[in-house]
């Protein structure tokens, strides 16, 4: 049986929403309908409707007034998919982000969210990122925190300080430790499990560690194959494994922005791999630098498919690229950072298009907590970790900090119940509602 | 009575933190958020619903649709109808100035709560222009392209008319192209007091010396529940409006704000807009409606938090459903930040106010003038988000629309001595 489901149980409820509504819902009609008509369709609806907690129809009105007057009829068969819950093709998802209108993207993101979340909650996680080595052979430009073996602020965490930060984390509330370095050539795969054991037999933490290339890393000094590593780690310990290092997997951006990581076709086989070897993981984008629309659109197809093979994503996380201090930036100074408008579109699609993920995860960190409440409403129902320790974002100039208090008010002031969550998304703590605006 | 941005005074915020901590302070460090004697009933989403079709049938709002609007939990649907209303009325054209702040002294004989910018005489850090400083500053913004100058200041407490008169003059003469928007009501009442004049006076006496209209400053939140605990020195809600019908008589246009994130509840709000838009009935005297976030960067309310994303986005959309007389909603940037600024241009905003190089947040490298920087950023945020760039003149003239990219020539002027960055001005 497949970790991931007995871990997260919320997947499974979600495919049943999905199954729900197809059977019910109103399939198939081309043209948006007037107003009577859709009145009409209410009646038949209001069953589905409730079930989804979508208490007015003034929305569903405004939304299917604005497909109606889309001119476009591809454009318009797109919005028809979004809201029938049908899978949208790349076709569609790149007409949506070039020319689809924010606030109906938002309005019909938020009916797909509330098919896998019908109840109106947003989640956050206490967790520390903890930056085990700076010392990285890669290099990309984006990155404004990796060094060179034998600068002078090179450095590599003992066990005894990892410890300490574990026992700070656990004292803060925290469930779970994000472990990211380098590509550090000099750690060898002992290392790792001597580390992960010490955890494991001091600590009652969930170990979300490792991303990708850093595996691959460890998989090639260590003269292993992927899945020995994969099962090596596992056994000492690791749990699951962060998404990062997709950054966007279409192969002519990636040797542009990270020249040696690898190409995109083998990023998703080790992550396949990974959930081959019950290590489920999460997937993420980063996105707004050198990247054009139909990259981000073909992002999100290839994890999606990748996602229909082997259901080992459970959530997918983007980011915007952060310009300070950057060597993409310094090559490409016209470069401008990406705009809220298109970073809350980008959630929107995502959402839209995710069909089979069940998670959807707005970044406060890199679009500061304004937008990050707002995206909530565009799709996104996790607000992500408070970040106890995030070394390599505030690296390049963005430190937005949160306490869980002040994340708790965040979500709460943007319409929606506060929970905490673990690292599967399930629900260890609720913060009822209790502010009136 | 300026709560414009400052980089915050550490020297200032010690000495405050330092005085309350001993209990010396007359003012409290901590207020309650206060609320509406009426007492709080929290709308329905019935209520909600069918203030918003009204909305969309083109019906005027009264207060309690206005309050149950405000408390809607579903804000996309909010943006729908405000962003509805405002393409019917702007289509998709968002406008833009350039512009230059000057601030002609700090020194303020009021202390209101939210101020971070007054000093009293004497204080360290406090400053008052020369007339030279004046008239460069004035003459490096006609050169870097400006049309506006936008000129307040504290109430200082040797100033007479003579003082004011004599500022304007300077910058008509340095830069006779420039629009002159100056002086708050705040600081006319505190003329027409100091100079036992009718108010009327003291501003036919400033617009025949060349002041264009005026700035919407001073406004804070009218219900006087509020005001008295924010700042009960200050010219009250009445009088400001007074004095902005005064200036609409004698043909002064002007604009309006509202300051909100502090202690104020959605009914005081509601009521300040509605006031507002009576005013608006009245004279149609007014350019825009800016609100004001508040910023939480050493006050003596003890709020210690920005306004909420949710919020700035909801004050907007409510302003351009509730304020119907209102051409213009404007989405400050310089106060939400650019990010928040520019969604809001799809929750019925439709202005994302100017340039606002600021000197003291200028950096002093590179060659390229802060104001066509400042000016690019603002085209790419507009752009961005489907909308047209329109540079507007101070009383919403239409100056050139940029709707070719291929046509931008922004770079128009290298001379320049000042520099700035038009994101350094916020951090959030």
């Amino acid at each position: 049986m497949n970790i991931y489901e007995i871990n997260c149980p919320q997947k499974k409820e979600s495919r049943n929403f999905f199954e729900v509504d197809n059977r019910i819902g109103a399939k198939g009609f081309q043209e948006a309908p007037t107003l009577t008509e859709l009145l009409e369709r209410d009646k038949q609806r209001n069953e589905i409707v409730s079930k989804f907690n979508i208490e007015n129809t003034l929305q569903a009105e405004m939304a299917f007034a604005a497909i109606g007057r889309t001119e476009n009829p591809a454009l318009k068969s797109a919005y028809l998919k979004a809201w029938n819950f049908e899978r949208l093709s790349f076709e569609d998802g790149l007409l949506l982000l070039r020319q689809g209108e924010l606030n109906l993207l938002g309005a019909l993101a938020t009916r797909v969210k509330k098919k896998f979340h019908p109840e109106n909650k947003a989640s956050f996680l206490i967790d520390r990122n903890i930056n085990y080595t700076n010392v990285c052979r890669i290099g990309c430009d984006f990155c404004a925190f990796y060094r060179r073996e034998g600068d002078s602020d090179a450095y590599v965490h003992t066990d005894e300080s990892i410890y300490q930060k574990i026992s700070e984390t656990i004292a803060l509330g925290g469930t779970s430790v994000l472990m990211q370095g380098g590509v550090n050539p000099k750690l060898k795969i002992e290392y790792y499990e001597n580390l992960f054991r010490g955890i494991k037999q001091r600590f009652k933490i969930h170990l979300h560690a490792l991303s990708i290339i850093e595996i691959e890393g460890i998989a090639q000094v260590s003269r292993l194959t992927v899945p020995e590593t994969l099962d090596r780690l596992k056994a000492a310990g690791l749990d699951s494994i962060p998404g990062a290092g997709a950054e966007i997997l279409v192969d002519e951006i990636r040797l542009n922005q990270s020249p040696v990581k690898r190409h995109s076709r083998r990023w998703i086989a080790t992550m396949q791999e990974a959930h081959k070897a019950n290590l489920p993981t999460t997937a993420t984008m980063m996105f707004g630098a050198l990247e054009r629309d139909e990259h981000v659109i073909e992002h999100i197809c290839r994890i999606r498919d990748a996602q229909d093979e082997t259901q080992g994503f459970y959530s997918f996380i983007m980011w915007t690229f952060q310009g300070e201090n950057t060597e993409l930036l310094e090559k490409n100074p016209e470069l401008t950072t990406c705009s809220a408008v298109e970073y809350l579109k980008v959630v929107a699609i995502s959402r839209l298009m995710m069909d089979n993920i069940p998670n959807i995860q707005g970044s406060w960190v890199t679009m500061g907590p304004k937008i990050g409440q707002v995206s909530l409403h565009y799709g996104a129902n996790d607000m992500g970790s408070i970040m106890i320790e995030e070394n390599v974002v505030s690296a390049a100039g963005t430190a937005h900090t949160l306490t869980s208090d002040s994340m708790i008010e965040l979500i709460r002031r943007s319409g929606f119940t506060p929970v905490q969550r673990d690292v599967y998304y399930n629900i260890i703590a609720e913060f009822p509602q209790e502010s009136d605006l | 009575m300026s709560y414009r941005i400052r980089q915050s005074n550490t020297c200032q915020k010690g000495l405050f933190m330092e005085t309350s901590g001993l209990g010396l302070s007359h003012r409290p460090s901590v207020l309650h958020r206060a609320s509406h004697p009426q007492g709080k009933k929290l709308p329905s989403a019935a209520q909600v619903q069918s203030a918003l079709r009204k909305a969309l049938a083109g019906e005027r709002l009264n207060f309690d649709d206005g309050v149950a609007i405000y408390h809607t939990q579903n804000l996309v649907e909010l943006g729908e109808v405000a962003n509805e209303i405002n393409l019917r009325r702007n289509g998709r054209d968002v406008y833009f100035n350039v512009n230059r702040h000057i601030n002609p002294t700090n020194v303020c004989a009021l202390s209101c709560k939210f101020c971070a910018f007054s000093k009293k005489p004497g204080d360290v850090g406090a400053y008052v222009y020369s007339d030279e400083e004046i008239a460069s500053k004035a003459l490096s913004a006609a050169n870097a392209g400006a049309t506006e100058v936008h000129m307040v200041g504290g109430l200082h407490p040797r100033w007479n008319l003579k003082n004011y008169q004599n500022i304007i003059r300077i910058v008509k003469q340095t830069a006779p192209q420039l629009h002159i928007k100056a002086f708050t009501a705040v600081e006319m009442d505190w003329l027409a007091r100091r100079e036992r004049k009718p108010v009327e006076e003291i501003m036919t006496a400033l617009k025949d010396a060349g002041l264009g209209s005026m700035p919407g400053g001073g406004a804070e939140i009218f219900a006087p529940y509020i005001r008295d605990q924010i700042c009960d020195t200050k010219l009250s809600g009445e009088g400001w409006i007074d004095i902005h019908r005064k200036a609409h008589s004698m043909g002064l246009r002007s604009n309006c704000t509202m300051l909100y994130g502090h202690i104020e509840d959605i009914e005081s709000r509601v009521d300040h807009m509605l006031k507002l838009r009576d005013l608006q009935d009245e004279t149609e005297g007014f350019n825009v409606f800016i609100p004001l976030a508040f910023q939480p960067e050493n006050n003596a309310l003890g709020i210690s938090h920005h306004t909420w994303g949710t919020d700035d986005l909801k004050t907007i959309a409510v302003a351009r459903l509730l304020m119907d007389n209102f051409r213009n909603i404007k989405s400050y940037w310089v106060m939400t930040g650019d990010k928040l600024a520019q969604t809001a241009l799809h929750y019925g905003a439709n202005d994302l106010d100017g340039t606002v190089v600021e000197e003291k947040i200028a950096n002093s490298a590179g060659s390229q003038g802060g104001m066509d920087l400042a000016k690019k950023k603002l085209l790419t945020l507009i752009r961005k988000a489907d909308r047209i760039p329109v540079e507007r003149s101070t009383v919403y003239e239409a100056i050139r629309r940029y709707d070719d990219i291929s046509q931008d020539d922004v770079v128009q002027n290298q001379n320049n001595e000042q520099t700035g960055s038009l994101m350094s001005g916020v951090q959030q």
